[in-house]
């Protein structure tokens, strides 16, 4: 019972991931690809994601406190970090780097920063991991 | 990582396709994976492009297709295309978050058979076998026209079935991922028939590909053609088709190089600007446009094929002394007579000297390059055949020498010149090929009469151009590697990169002697024009005679040879007025072209090496 509980609030917060713009089709295609020969894999990838992600942020944090900033640069990290999102479906995350880069290229450092904010709000671990702990432990 | 055997491939296509998959993103990386092994294909992953290439390399028939991403951080992704394409000639499908018009456009052009957009569906790798295929049906049609195949007639037959059934369960091949109907629909007969034509398959090696450059030297770039590269290669297996390929792939190659050169020499601080506003004609930078150069060039044959060595001279229009139409040319198809860049009829000088046509003109520098900012654009793209002017070939023999490319760099041996000269040969050289070339190179220079060492140097670099095998592996090899001083036997190397190389190499070898004193006068006069990617090229040898374009300095100094090969354009080769140096240069560089010096096999591994980015 517990269990069917369990299984029902994870389903719902799922939803709601997808409801608010937080994730979109890719999370479904990884969803596909957790097999029996990889039944952790949603999770595994998730969690490469966050480390790999929380790295770009740093790195890009630094970038901007960097004067005279190298927009150049900036627009690159940003890329990265837009290619890595979109592996996990990361919507939200992305259309966020995407602003960034018009941001960038529109030489708007103030933006940036208030883009970076969010994003990190974006990525937020709770967000996401949450939502594949209680499925892995359930099943 | 590693390879999969091919024969259980064989029974079972697409299952077991072996994949190479490079990208810098570990999560991509990942799903990538997992997706491609759902599609029973084999995975083999890389976070680096330098190890992909290096898996590539380890094993040549390993893979069957590689995807990559195109942004990643040791090395850009369209590069490794390129490489890939070159040595291996494996179908490459180029991946990214980015999916501008721009960047897609791009990437066709380097060659990818495909650009997918991320997230990559699975969808989308399902049919990324039909690439395989497409190039297996092209061999063995290749291979088919061939007459003079023996061992086609099995293939024949055997293709024929292949195509058949492949005709049959195209339909269901192309309605679904039902790979299990391709399954049964292939006879297994007739699928082993289509690989066994694999054997066939054609791959670039780095020795089949030094002949390729030695060819097309020989046969000066304005002439090239597929069909007389493949006569005088002389390789009995090879199919017209299989070099008409990679002829294409070799200009592309050297044209782009040649842009990069450019955009190098210009973060160089590299006086292009300088040559630039001297060149007319900015027609400079093509990459395709080598054969440009060659209409004006006297001796015209030089050019470099098409791509690098745009340098195109520059300027020469303007000025006679532009020799400019050196180097531009990319080092690409040295086939030409090497100094095909010489597009104005100034080349005059030094028929060979594809380089720099302008210098061909104006006498003024020798080594083509130094019009005023002293570059020597030095011919290096030209690949040296014809240096029609001593100067040119001056330039080219150095540059040969210089040049990395794999085959003929090592050849050139300026070694006199070469040890204090960068070791152009990036890497290839790593030994000075003490062959016989490089013999026969400095001696004649050393025979040269003139008193600027130069002309000397020209006929080491004449030597070296008929060198200059399209080396464009050399040219990426010059890049990074090593420049070997001793820039082998400028063995005309096509690369007319390598030549620039080479020249700096020598040049600054012969500055010593003597000749800096003329070569800067001539650079000066020449180099007017010299584009300012030519310049890079050149740029280097200049430093004595001041003309060497910053662009070639990067080449050589830094034993980069990257620079080298855009900065080809602005060879300008002085003009020599000695006309004894003029006519024997030429003999020089045709011989050198001859392919008389034995290559040795160590070189070429050296060579490879160099060439691959290492």
């Amino acid at each position: 019972m517990e269990r069917n509980q369990l299984r029902r609030q994870v389903r719902l917060m799922r939803q709601s991931l997808f409801d608010q713009g937080f994730l979109d089709e890719q999370f479904v295609q990884l969803e596909e690809l957790q097999d029996d020969a990889n039944p952790n894999f949603v999770e595994e990838v998730a969690t490469l994601y966050y480390r790999d992600s929380s790295r770009s942020l740093q790195i890009l944090e630094q970038a901007l406190q960097r004067n005279p900033r190298d927009f150049n640069k900036l627009d690159n990290y940003m890329q990265q970090f837009k290619g890595s999102s979109s592996s996990i479906g990361a919507k939200k995350v992305k259309a966020d780097c995407q602003q960034f880069r018009e941001y960038c290229n529109a030489g708007n450092a103030e933006g940036w920063q208030g883009k970076l904010g969010q994003s990190r709000h974006h990525v937020d671990p709770s967000n996401q991991e949450s939502h594949q702990q209680p499925e892995s432990s359930l099943d | 990582m590693e390879s999969s055997f091919s024969s259980p491939r064989n029974d079972t296509f697409p299952a077991g396709l072996r994949v190479l998959v490079v990208d810098d993103d570990p999560t991509w990386l990942k799903i990538l994976e997992k997706m491609l092994k759902k599609c029973s294909y084999e995975v083999t992953t890389c976070g680096l492009a330098r190890d992909a290439l290096h898996l590539l390399r380890q094993k040549k028939d390993g893979y069957d297709i590689v995807i990559s991403d195109v942004n990643m951080p040791d090395m850009d992704g369209f590069r490794l295309l390129e490489h890939v394409g070159l040595e291996m000639d494996l179908p490459v499908i180029m991946m990214s978050v980015d999916g501008e018009t721009s960047r897609v456009m791009k990437g066709v052009q380097h060659g990818a058979c495909d650009y997918l957009l991320k997230p990559i569906r699975m969808k989308e790798l399902r049919n990324i076998w039909q690439h395989v295929f497409r190039k297996k049906i092209h061999e063995i049609r290749d291979i088919e026209s061939h007459e003079s195949f023996e061992g086609i007639q099995f293939i024949r037959s055997g293709s024929d079935q292949y195509d058949e059934g492949y005709f049959l369960s195209a339909d269901d091949l192309t309605s679904s991922r039902k790979r299990k109907d391709v399954d049964n629909k292939y006879d297994d007969k007739d699928f082993a028939d289509l690989s066994s034509t694999k054997k066939a398959r054609v791959v670039w090696s780095v020795d089949l590909h030094q002949k390729f450059v030695k060819a097309v030297h020989q046969i000066g770039f304005d002439k090239v053609g597929p069909k007389k590269i493949l006569d005088l290669m002389n390789v009995p297996w090879l199919t017209r088709e299989n070099v008409a390929s990679h002829l294409q792939k070799y200009r592309l190659y050297l044209s782009r190089l040649q842009k990069e050169n450019e955009l190098k020499s210009s973060c160089g601080g590299m006086k292009h600007s300088d040559y630039s506003s001297k060149d007319a004609h900015g027609s400079f930078g093509l990459q395709n446009s080598i054969s440009i150069q060659q209409s004006d060039v006297a001796h015209g044959s030089f050019k470099v094929s098409g791509n690098s060595l745009v340098s195109q001279r520059v300027g020469t229009k303007s000025h006679e002394s532009d020799i400019e139409g050196i180097v531009s040319e990319p080092v690409a198809e040295p086939k030409k007579g090497s100094n095909g860049n010489i597009p104005d009829s100034q080349k005059t000088r030094s028929p060979q000297m594809d380089f720099n046509n302008s210098y061909a003109e104006t006498k003024k520098g020798l080594i083509g390059n130094v019009p005023d900012s002293q570059k020597i654009r030095t011919p290096q793209v030209r690949p040296s055949h014809s240096l029609a002017s001593v100067e040119s070939e001056v330039n080219f023999t150095e540059f040969e020498s210089a040049i990395p490319t794999k085959y003929s760099r090592n050849e050139i041996q300026l070694n006199k010149k070469q040890k204090p000269l960068i070791p152009l040969n990036s890497g290839f050289n790593k030994p000075p090929l003490p062959g016989p070339h490089s013999h026969f190179q400095v001696d004649r220079v050393q025979s040269i009469p003139s008193s600027s060492s130069r002309p000397s140097i020209a006929e080491e670099d004449v030597t070296g151009p008929a060198k200059s095998k399209p080396s464009y592996s050399e040219y990426i090899n010059i890049q990074g590697s090593h420049v070997s001083p001793t820039i082998s036997t400028a063995d005309s190397f096509p690369d007319q990169i390598k030549s620039c190389v080479v020249n700096h190499q020598v040049s600054e070898a012969v500055s010593t002697s003597t000749a800096n004193m003329e070569y800067q006068g001539f650079n000066l006069n020449c180099i007017t024009d010299l584009e300012s990617a030519q310049r890079n090229l050149i740029v280097e040898s200049a430093s004595p005679f001041g003309f060497l374009d910053d662009g070639f300095q990067i080449c050589w100094y830094q034993g980069d040879c990257y620079g080298m090969n855009l900065g080809l354009q602005n060879i300008e080769f002085p003009e020599y007025n000695d006309p004894a140096l003029v006519s024997e240069v030429p003999a020089h560089l045709y011989d050198a072209l001859r392919f008389d010096y034995p290559y040795e096999p160590s070189e070429y591994s050296v060579i490879g090496q160099g060439l691959f980015i290492s």
